[in-house]
């Protein structure tokens, strides 16, 4: 319970003191608010624009959680197919490896001219960044089933379907929660990449603003709120894991 | 007449290894009567697992034919007729003792709740009450053994096949749960065929030991046990127990070649 308690306080406190020693530092030296802006004028930011926060928050948090939803749905699809057959996973695997080389500052733009100034050029970023280690984990946690696991429930008379709903999918779990706490994570980068290479709302989009009229301490509660909504999305995954996963507590090497 | 439980005829099986054809068995012939216990021994490679796993249907033999009740079955068909035990438990980790021990059953086709009733039912016979809701990394090496030994016999099936079922525990485990199986199989009487390398482990446990010879593998020693039942740990160091022994070490050339 002590290890518990100080596990939440400890990083509470060393970002306290960082706030602190942060908000002291740009007072001594008198460093200009469009330069550095102090906690303070961060936090003064929060409350006059606050409105205007929500709003691009929100459109932010919706690209990332479609975007993921989409990368989740087809990161599932393709491992399931690539581990179901040799031939699929032949064919697929290369791909999928050779997609991940195309860098996203490349992509990005293309969606532009192809859709426009929309929610679906953002969307398809943050899908496609995203999808790999979704897809990924969920080929390696299918593969990861006991060979001699699957031999016996073969000896048990157990169909295919049986082999796959009651050893492979719970094999593969736990490296698909591991994939989907990373993906969530890349999703916030790739929706604000997504806007910051062209768009209308987002957080992306009011922080290229505001750095551009020099309202730094706006920028500043733009990233504190991205790292707030990363965070919170990963904490949201791991919460489902050990929902799902009670066991895992119990297995050596269990995060 | 009833029928052999268990009818294994001119049984030949090869596989590839580094692209040679090996022969693993060749022309064996074995018959398990309803209820009885038979052991198979012999050196390793001789093919004792790779015949546990044609009886399953886990691999095609090249020639002979397996019949179980009076049935010649394919290899294609013989899945789900009998009920394997390996060296490992292979108890699933996600599940909890009560939910693997139903595993079979669920596989069968029996509802899951109704499966977990009948498994709930035997945990104690099994010395397993009280862990029903454990999950495996929470049970000791021989509870987890009991916990696969339980998924074993409730899949209901009239043979048992057992690879090295207690290869895996230590000394005290394993003397303590072949008594037990010698108990539990003396109540149940299904057809058992264990596969082991301890000559001790099969004249304690079984009706009737059969031996194989190294690769390709093939019968070359039959030994019935004269032990009477129910069988005790006093027999162990009966007259008629080390004769048994005797025989048997002699059939696996373990005799020849002492160091005075």
């Amino acid at each position: 319970m002590n290890d518990r308690i100080a596990r939440i306080i400890g990083p509470i406190l060393l970002l306290l003191a960082l706030l602190v020693g942060w908000e002291i530092a740009v007072r001594l030296t008198d460093t200009a608010t469009w330069m550095l802006p102090a906690p303070s004028d961060v936090i003064r930011a929060f409350k006059d624009d606050w409105r205007l926060l929500l709003t691009h928050t929100r459109v932010t948090l919706s690209e990332v959680l479609i975007g993921f939803g989409i990368a989740l749905a087809a990161g599932l699809i393709t491992g399931i197919a690539i581990d179901s057959s040799r031939i699929i996973e032949r064919a697929l695997y290369p791909l999928l490896i050779a997609s991940q080389t195309i860098p996203m500052v490349v992509l990005a733009p293309l969606f532009l001219i192809w859709f426009g100034y929309g929610l679906l050029p953002k969307v398809l970023v943050t899908a496609l960044v995203a999808y790999f280690p979704l897809a990924v984990n969920t080929v390696d946690g299918l593969k990861s089933t006991d060979r001699e696991l699957i031999r016996l429930m073969l000896a048990m008379g157990a169909k295919p379907g049986q082999i796959f709903r009651l050893a492979k999918v719970p094999s593969a779990l736990p490296m698909i929660f591991g994939g989907a706490r990373i993906s969530v994570a890349f999703a916030v980068i790739g929706a604000v990449f997504g806007e910051y290479v062209g768009a209308k709302e987002g957080l992306g989009y009011l922080m290229d603003r505001s750095a551009a009229m020099f309202e730094t301490p706006r920028v500043f509660a733009c990233i504190f709120i991205l790292a707030a909504m990363g965070v919170t999305l990963f904490a949201l995954v791991s919460l489902l894991e050990r929902i799902v996963l009670p066991w895992r507590r119990f297995t050596a090497g269990s995060t | 007449m009833q029928p052999p439980l268990l009818n294994i005829s001119n049984l030949t099986a090869t596989y590839m290894e580094d692209g040679q054809h090996l022969v693993a068995l060749e022309n064996v012939n074995l018959q398990v009567q309803p209820g009885e216990f038979v052991c198979l021994i012999g050196p390793s490679g001789s093919g004792k697992s790779t015949l546990l796993d044609i009886v399953s249907g886990l691999f095609a033999e090249v020639e002979g034919t397996v019949e179980i009740n009076g049935r010649a079955l394919a290899s294609a068909q013989r899945p789900g007729s009998t009920s394997y035990m390996r060296q490992r438990d292979l108890l699933m980790p996600w599940r909890t003792a009560l939910e693997n021990a139903a595993l079979a059953l669920e596989v069968h086709g029996h509802p899951r709740k109704e499966s977990q009733r009948l498994a709930a039912a035997r945990f104690a016979e099994f010395g397993l009450a009280g862990f029903e809701g454990k999950y495996p990394a929470q049970l000791s090496g021989g509870m987890r053994q009991r916990v696969a030994f339980l998924r074993t016999v409730l899949a209901e099936r009239e043979l048992l096949l057992l690879d090295e079922p207690f290869g895996a525990l230590d000394a005290l485990n394993r003397s303590n749960l072949q008594q037990w199986l010698v108990k539990l199989w003396e109540r149940e009487q299904q057809g058992v065929v264990m596969v082991t390398h301890d000559v001790d482990e099969a004249v304690f446990l079984a009706d009737r030991v059969i031996v194989l010879s190294a690769r390709p593998g093939t019968v070359i020693h039959e030994e019935r046990i004269s032990l009477p039942r129910p069988r005790t740990r006093a027999m162990l160091t009966s007259d008629a127990f080390l004769a048994h022994r005797a025989v048997l070490l002699d059939a696996l050339g373990l005799l020849e070649g002492d160091v005075a």
